[in-house]
């Protein structure tokens, strides 16, 4: 198996990368792109820091083949701030205290946004939900979960996208 | 310090990191990138407990991507240590690379670097030891018990040894024995803490870069930067000013990076190879390798009164080091000094031992020794409450530490405020108490 | 009834840094020709907000803005020594030498205000807001901007400040313990209430309330995410955590977080609060510390909350389902005999 060359659609730019086979997207996004957004908290699948969106889904990147992503726009955290200014969803994060270490927060904002994208006036529960992929060791949830619901009002406020 | 009118301290004004946390712009240790980094990835053994017969690196050294790999025969330093040493705590107990035995699962053996993570993985598989099994050490009470073998030389009952030859750090203060005798009422109980991960959302980790200059750069999610460069030149016996240690932010911490686990080996690659090395914990490494949180067992006597007071509490507890020392007599003697909680009691017996396993090493979390100390006297202070019919409310108020009272460890009490705390959150909680619980104040017996 | 609830609560104590003392801590302050400070530590932040704390105990002593205040941390070759960052000790030892270094970094700094103003140091007073000037006469001012550029450009000096700050080591004497473990103690108590269901062992914590009593906070919301995150990871540890399901039987050995469970936002109660202050002799301007002891409370405040509500006698955590239905087979196997 040799190493192979690829075409990848990541925050709005056509990337081409040399990859392993078996490489990983998550490999590829931060070893190859140097996007280091995306965190490596368990490699198992098992913590959502990777998580990336991939037309849109939540997907955990070091569960996903960088080669089975084929022409699929993948956004990362950096994909938020393409233009610098900072999105509603991260300012509620930074007023809510929704970080300590900040290792899981940019899983846990590409978890939240995939949320509301879909559903932009989720109840408490359905955040509960849509960040249960997402391990965090430091905030206890709860300040995270607020942070959520303060974007989804704020987004209902505005009516603006999450990003 | 005098108390004058404060200006910014007591204030929120925000976390300074949020932002970058948010933007995903935070930089952490294994966020810088190098070409030609090597990754390093550990053989560790697989047995609780075995003497080493050999170990064969040829099928791993063969195996495509690998660079080089390292057993103890290449440490240029010490062979064994003890991250206290230096100041004294001892003795060094730890192999940094296994040889001639191994005393618990997951004991590094061979390190194997390759040009990729995969590459070291598949190459650290193809170590091949052969074991002579001995029989395994687990339980701490069992562990001390001479019915077993001594599991190192350095501990004959398999139990650290204080200063004067002591087997336990103590507590002796008053007579305890006296104070069962006039007590009304006897209460013991038992209690057992689990090993608990610190679960760091990022592992241990660090990146090793040579400077080209002689000296190594290393970046590091160490909780002590200067205490791991210390540690690691004292290892590999090298100036400590050719390592320069840089942290950044941590990935959480929790205690569990603070064992120099993983710097010495990759600086001794990196000075090898002349390569930055990459040496970064799996989760399952996490998870089974790095130090957890002590399991603690103790045993609590209790001589109470009719009306309340406790007058004796005598507490045998066992901290389940593992199979190394690391900083487990410094957790005996803080969970010793805790002792008897945040009560006045005036006879008090402790003996705090420090017991050694075929388990993986444990060592500091988040609380290290006093977790398990107010689990167990917070149960225990229930139990007394049951035992005599009070309620639990007044007979902690009743007990609690005053200022200017002598605690166990004989230091006039100061700072208190147990007896404040207490009653707000009795009134937090609706938990209504009479009125000569809620006059009770911290100062109620000093004189002035 | 296979739901049943019960309350219990736990009161707690906590010593502030390394056991024994000896565990020092040094900070370097330098001011820029612009008039900011940088303060250099090698301590690490794990995230708890270190490099704002100490901001802003660095600002307070400087008598400047917050916001001129850069904190640089874990770096050997330019930080001054730091035992680490661990038993409660940051806020404590790190904040103490952090005053200490920016009293003389002020010292220096009302020396060269006191030339440009024709008056003497003891005579000047900060308004925090970036300007010194004559006690009592408010227009006799510099700011601090023109303090740095004065002592950077016309008199060539430092305006700096060092500051070790070390509790002395203490000895624990071997046969009676006695010794000076701590610089101060903080407390804590927390009362819980949880629902067990006695068919499938399962415990939730349904409300947590606590005190904390910290000495002067530096900084309220940081200790609210220190307290909040601790209630979490009691919780954890009260039912959840283990390295050794089987302890002391190594086997199993999770390696996951499918295996190693932790609470999720689901198991999240509300937790409610208050933190009362009584000022540590010792501490930066009071402060204790709040960093480990926030676990402490939660989890034997949960155990005693469960055997409160089943009336059984659990001592050992995890308590996981397994714990809670052995427990009640034990008392329907007393009652029964």
């Amino acid at each position: 198996m040799e190493d192979k060359l690829i075409r990848l659609a990541v925050n709005g730019r056509d990337e081409a990368v040399v990859i392993q086979p078996l490489a990983t997207l998550q490999d590829v996004l931060r070893d190859k792109l140097e996007l280091n957004a995306v965190k490596s908290g368990c490699g198992q699948g098992g913590c959502g820091s990777c998580s990336v969106l991939v037309d849109g889904e939540l997907q955990l990147s070091c569960l996903t083949l960088a080669e089975r992503v084929g022409d699929a726009e993948v956004t990362t955290l950096e994909g938020l701030n393409e233009t610098n200014a900072i999105v509603p969803l991260q300012q509620a994060f930074i007023e809510n205290y929704a970080a300590q270490c900040g290792y899981c927060t940019a899983g846990m904002v590409m978890a939240a946004k995939a949320l509301l994208d879909r559903n932009p006036a989720p109840s408490r529960d359905e955040i509960v939900e849509g960040l249960s992929g997402n391990l965090c060791r430091c905030t206890g949830f709860a300040p995270i979960v607020r942070a959520v619901q303060q974007a989804a009002q704020a987004l209902s406020d505005t009516g603006e996208e999450a990003s | 310090m005098s108390m004058k009118e404060l200006g910014v301290v007591g204030r929120n004004v925000g976390q300074r990191d949020l932002e970058s946390h948010a933007r995903g712009q935070t930089t952490y240790y294994e966020d810088v990138h190098y070409p030609r980094m090597l990754h390093l990835k550990m053989h560790r053994s697989a047995e609780p407990h075995a003497r080493i017969v050999s170990v064969d690196t040829s099928a791993a050294e063969a195996s495509p991507g690998v660079v080089c790999v390292l057993t103890h025969e290449d440490l240029p330093g010490k062979k064994v240590w003890n991250g206290l040493a230096a100041v004294g705590v001892g003795p060094e107990d730890e192999p940094i690379l296994a040889f001639d035995k191994v005393r618990w699962r997951g004991e590094p053996i061979v390190a194997v670097l390759g040009e990729s993570a995969e590459a070291a993985r598949a190459g650290a598989a193809k170590v091949e030891v052969d074991y002579d099994p001995l029989p395994g050490v687990f339980d701490v009470e069992e562990a001390i018990s001479g019915s077993l073998p001594a599991l190192t030389a350095h501990w004959p009952n398999n139990h650290y040894i204080y200063p004067d030859d002591h087997g336990a750090a103590q507590i002796r203060f008053g007579d305890v024995e006296q104070g069962f005798a006039e007590a009304d009422h006897i209460v013991e109980d038992s209690y057992q803490t689990s090993p608990i991960e610190q679960a760091p959302m990022e592992t241990n980790g660090c990146i090793a870069k040579p400077g080209g200059d002689g000296r190594i750069t290393v970046h590091t999610n160490t909780q002590a930067v200067h205490f791991a460069r210390d540690n690691t030149a004292a290892i590999l016996g090298i100036a400590p000013g050719k390592l320069r240690f840089l942290g950044g932010t941590v990935g959480g911490g929790f205690g569990g990076k603070v064992d120099v686990a993983v710097e010495p080996i990759s600086v001794l690659a990196a000075m090898r190879t002349g390569r930055p090395v990459k040496f970064k914990y799996t989760r399952e490494e996490e998870m089974q390798v790095s130090s957890t949180r002590s399991a603690w067992r103790l045993n609590i006597k209790d001589g109470v009164m009719d009306d309340g007071r406790i007058v004796a509490r005598k507490i045998t507890s066992y901290q389940d080091s593992g199979a190394y020392l690391r900083f487990s007599s410094y957790g005996s003697m803080k969970h010793a000094g805790h002792m008897p909680g945040p009560y006045t009691i005036p006879n008090v017996w402790v003996d705090a031992r420090v017991v050694f396993t075929n388990r993986p090493p444990s060592s500091a979390m988040r609380g290290f020794g006093v977790m398990a100390a107010s689990f167990a006297i917070e149960l225990q202070m229930d139990k007394v409450a049951k035992t005599i019919g009070m309620d639990p409310w007044q007979l902690r108020l009743l007990n609690a530490y005053r200022n200017g009272d002598m605690r166990a460890h004989r230091k006039v009490n100061e700072d208190a405020a147990m007896v404040e705390t207490i009653q707000a959150a009795a009134q937090l909680a609706g938990h209504e108490l009479p009125a000569e619980y809620q006059a009770m104040t911290s100062w109620d017996r000093k004189a002035s | 009834m296979a739901k049943v609830r019960g309350t219990g609560f736990a009161a707690v104590n906590y010593p502030t840094g390394m056991h024994l003392g000896g565990d020092p801590t040094q900070s370097l302050i330098h001011m820029t020709p612009a008039g900011d400070f940088v303060v250099t530590m090698a301590s690490v932040d794990l995230g708890q907000g270190l490099r704002t704390v100490l901001a802003q105990i660095a600002a307070e002593t400087l008598g400047v803005p917050y916001e001129s205040i850069v904190v640089e941390t874990a770096d050997t070759d330019t930080g001054p020594h730091c035992t680490g960052t661990f038993a409660s000790r940051t806020t404590h030892r790190a904040g103490n030498a952090v005053v200490m270094a920016a009293q003389e970094a002020r010292k220096a700094m009302l020396e060269v205000a006191g030339e440009l103003l024709e008056a003497s140091p003891e005579d000047l007073e900060t308004d925090g807001d970036g300007n010194i000037h004559i006690k009592g006469v408010a227009e006799k001012s510099v700011s601090v901007g023109e303090v740095a550029g004065a002592a950077h450009f016309g008199y060539g000096k430092t305006i700096a400040g060092r500051g070790a700050y070390l509790k002395p080591p203490s000895p624990m004497d071997p046969e009676t313990g006695e010794c000076d473990p701590d610089s101060t103690q903080a407390h804590a108590c927390t009362v819980v209430e949880v629902e067990v269901d006695t068919e499938t062992g399962m415990v939730e914590v349904i409300d947590m309330k606590s005190v904390y009593e910290v000495g002067q906070q530096v900084n309220p919301d940081l200790v609210k995410g220190q307290i909040v995150g601790g209630s979490w990871m009691g919780i954890g540890h009260a039912l959840y955590e283990t390295t050794a399901p089987g302890y002391p039987a190594i086997d199993p050995a999770p390696v996951d977080f499918q295996n190693y469970l932790q609470p999720g936002a689901a198991e999240m109660p509300d937790v409610t609060c208050e933190v009362l202050e009584y000022p540590a002799e010792s501490g930066p301007y009071g402060g204790k510390g709040v960093g480990e002891m926030v676990t402490n409370g939660p989890i034997p405040a949960i155990v005693n909350a469960i055997n409160n509500a089943l009336d059984v006698r659990i001592t050992q955590i995890p308590v996981t389902p397994e714990v809670v239905l052995r427990a009640l087979d034990e008392k329907k196997a007393q009652a029964g005999a």
